[in-house]
């Protein structure tokens, strides 16, 4: 019985089709997109706050607004991702305590702080960025919802990347200490922004399962050169120099080579030694234990109503 | 652990005036007014409607893929149902 469901499966995901919640799947799929899911999720959470840090010192009202909204947005992307999660049969508290644990991670970028207003340049024109390759693909995932929520997040996505890079482009056509922050914000987050795609092919965990499953419709590696050849270019344009002695064309390949990712940083920060990472889990774990009445209240003032007039 | 997680509710959007409603996600929310406060809030950020429904994600009944087939066959052999089943004269217009 189960071959026959898998060789269904397998044969859906061949011809292009979407699986849906009640399809029958694989354990290992499940566990592999709760995993995935959650993951992204629990970032576009988290990655709220090195953003928020700037809201209240924006340089300008316009600015404020835009960040607001844009901040807003990650929050929106994060529910649609639980959303998506929950159709595999986990519930939100089982997830947000996954997080709570360390048992599910979130983007390691997160960890790095906001030092300057330049660094909310960086983030939306680079992180975002880096997102958005991610993102995009990822539309053509073979889950229903999480490729619906994609779709969803991709529409809303440039808009951050354009605020960002505008940010950038002020800056370094601004005073000299303007350029120098942007041009130091470049450089804190030029490596961080390609590790966001995770380890190379070779040395991920993950890749082949969800490549033939089509979880993933693009390779870590082949992403991040996507990412690179796009970038390189923006900054050319504004006058912003990429901190990497070996990025260099290929007129062969036509795509940049870059120097190797410190790999070593890489998983220190992963497991748990950034900047940031406990001040990030702590506002969370914090937020989330103060609203435990609130949705306490919530709760008791519906039933209250309930069994009284019923008026539902 | 359980912290009170609130109740799930499906979220329904009509785009624009005279469509059809569409299915787009799901909210957390403890009651009726709080979940299209929280709909509205998540899913027309950018005017993506005119109107939303919110249905406690319980109150869903879906047919189970396993049976697709035999809940579907019935309409299968019925060709007759299309207009292209019938052969009419080309020089009968307005048909
Ligand atoms: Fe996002
Ligand atoms: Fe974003």
């Amino acid at each position: 019985m189960s071959t026959t469901q898998e060789t269904t499966f397998q044969g859906k995901i061949d011809k292009g089709l979407k699986i849906e919640p009640r399809d029958w799947m694989p354990d290992k799929y499940r566990t592999h997109l709760i995993r995935q899911i959650s993951q992204h999720a629990h970032s576009e959470v988290i990655g709220m706050q090195p953003e928020g840090n700037w809201i209240t010192r924006a340089p300008s009202l316009r600015a404020k607004m835009v960040l607001i909204a844009k901040v807003q947005d990650e929050a929106g992307h994060g529910l649609y991702l639980y959303s998506a999660c929950e159709t595999l049969g986990i519930t939100r508290d089982e997830l947000i305590s996954q997080l709570h644990t360390g048992k599910a991670k979130y983007s390691n970028i997160f960890n790095y702080p906001t030092l300057t207003w330049a660094d909310i340049g960086a983030i939306g024109w680079l992180v975002d960025g880096a997102a958005i390759v991610n993102q995009q693909s990822l539309r053509g995932t073979s889950y229903g919802p999480y490729s619906r929520a994609m779709i969803r997040i991709c529409k809303e996505e440039s808009f951050h990347q354009r605020q960002g890079y505008e940010i950038m482009s002020k800056m370094a056509n601004g005073t000299p200490e303007q350029q120098e922050m942007a041009q130091d914000a470049l450089d804190r987050w030029w490596w961080p922004s390609l590790m966001m795609f995770g380890p190379h092919d070779l040395d991920s965990a993950h890749t082949s399962n969800a490549m033939n499953w089509k979880i993933k419709r693009e390779t870590n590696d082949e992403l991040r050169q996507l990412f690179v050849d796009r970038s390189v270019k923006q900054a050319d344009l504004i006058g912003l120099k990429i901190p990497d002695p070996d990025l260099k064309w290929n007129q062969e390949t036509r795509h940049y080579e870059f120097g190797e990712i410190d790999w070593d940083e890489f998983w220190k920060v992963i497991n748990g030694d950034g900047f940031c990472n406990k001040e990030r889990l702590n506002n969370h774990t914090t937020a989330h234990t103060k609203g435990q009445w609130v949705r306490e209240a919530a709760l008791a003032y519906a039933e209250k109503r309930n069994n009284g007039v019923n008026h539902e | 652990m359980n912290n009170n997680e609130l109740p799930l509710w499906e979220v329904f959007i009509q785009p624009k005036t005279g469509a059809q409603f569409q299915h787009c996600g799901s909210v957390h929310a403890a009651d009726k007014e709080m979940a299209l406060q929280n709909a509205r809030d998540l899913y027309t950020r950018r005017q993506e409607g005119t109107c939303i429904w919110v249905v406690k994600a319980e109150h869903i009944i879906s047919s189970n893929p396993d049976d697709s087939e035999s809940f579907f066959d019935p309409a299968d052999d019925k060709v007759y149902r299309y207009p292209t089943f019938f052969k009419v004269s080309k020089k009968a217009k307005g048909l």
